[in-house]
């Protein structure tokens, strides 16, 4: 647990509420998920190996590769651009994981704490490619399980993660923009359900 | 019209942004003793040609990276792709 816990403010989720929103139809469920914590790792440039070796050994798993997301144990990872990574792993546990990171990685990479800069919705059920080819211009049909792609929806930039094709996403975007997010992924399910 | 990143394979020019010449990679140097009058061409000079031409676009609505494309203006076609970031490197900028 963190060093500041006694505090006594109770956290509230991207999209205002103390837990996190749920919205069920009949196949698909849009769940907005508030317990991970993230941080970016970048190589610095010319330490683009000893980045990625030194983050293997912190993660217990390789960086993923372009357009890819990975996970090992509690951690996950995805591609966000050249030599820039997301990793996320559970906040409860690893509140402080950007520090620790930053350890592991020292010089050749540079880290910054991303918790609080964005939302996620995993969306689960059979009918997530009727609603995500209405969101975004990724070609999820075509997608396999492990794609991370950086699209657009409601003009939002977001990553869209593929766990299972057709049956399992994560979708983050920007936190600010939570609300408008929500709204169309439940507006795109509302349409097409 | 299609750009064939080069990282992630061909993706909708929509997500991408226009900015301008590649010649823009080669910024003069600001020490120089001609320093305005370069930085006047630098800034206001640019080639129109009816063919080839290289330019500058970013992928917004993706990895975010930086490429230079060369396109040919008459037809659309876009004859290829590469990361700004390489082309600059191999010019000699490596910040």
């Amino acid at each position: 647990m963190g060093k500041f816990d006694n505090h006594g403010l109770k956290a509230i989720s991207p999209l205002g509420g103390h837990e996190p929103r749920v919205d069920a139809f009949t196949g698909l469920l849009i769940r907005e998920v508030a317990d991970r914590a993230l941080a970016s790792l970048a190589a610095r440039q010319g330490q683009e190996e000893a980045v990625k070796s030194a983050a293997a050994s912190y993660l217990g798993g390789a960086l993923p590769a372009p357009a890819s997301w990975s996970e090992a144990g509690v951690y996950a990872a995805w591609w966000m651009g050249p030599d820039l990574w997301m990793v996320s792993a559970p906040h409860d546990s690893h509140e402080l994981m950007a520090g620790d990171l930053k350890q592991a990685v020292g010089d050749a990479g540079s880290v910054v704490e991303q918790t609080d800069g964005w939302c996620r919705f995993d969306i689960e059920g059979p009918r997530c490619f009727d609603v995500l080819e209405r969101l975004c211009n990724a070609n999820v049909r075509a997608g396999k399980a492990g794609d991370a792609t950086r699209t657009s929806m409601e003009h939002l930039g977001v990553f869209l993660l593929c766990q299972e094709p057709g049956q399992k996403y994560a979708v983050i975007g920007p936190r600010s923009s939570a609300g408008s997010l929500h709204h169309a992924l439940v507006a795109a399910a509302k349409s097409v359900i | 019209m299609i750009i064939n990143h080069p990282i992630l394979g061909p993706r909708d020019s929509q997500e991408f942004t226009y900015l301008g010449d590649a010649a823009l990679i080669d910024r003069p140097d600001w020490q120089a003793e001609n320093a305005a009058d370069q930085f006047h061409d630098y800034l206001y000079l640019r080639d129109n040609p009816a063919g080839e031409h290289r330019e500058l676009w970013f992928h917004e609505q993706g990895d975010r990276s930086w490429l230079v494309v060369t396109r040919n203006t008459v037809t659309h076609e876009i004859l290829n792709v590469e990361l700004a970031r390489d082309v600059a490197r191999a010019r000699g900028r490596s910040k």
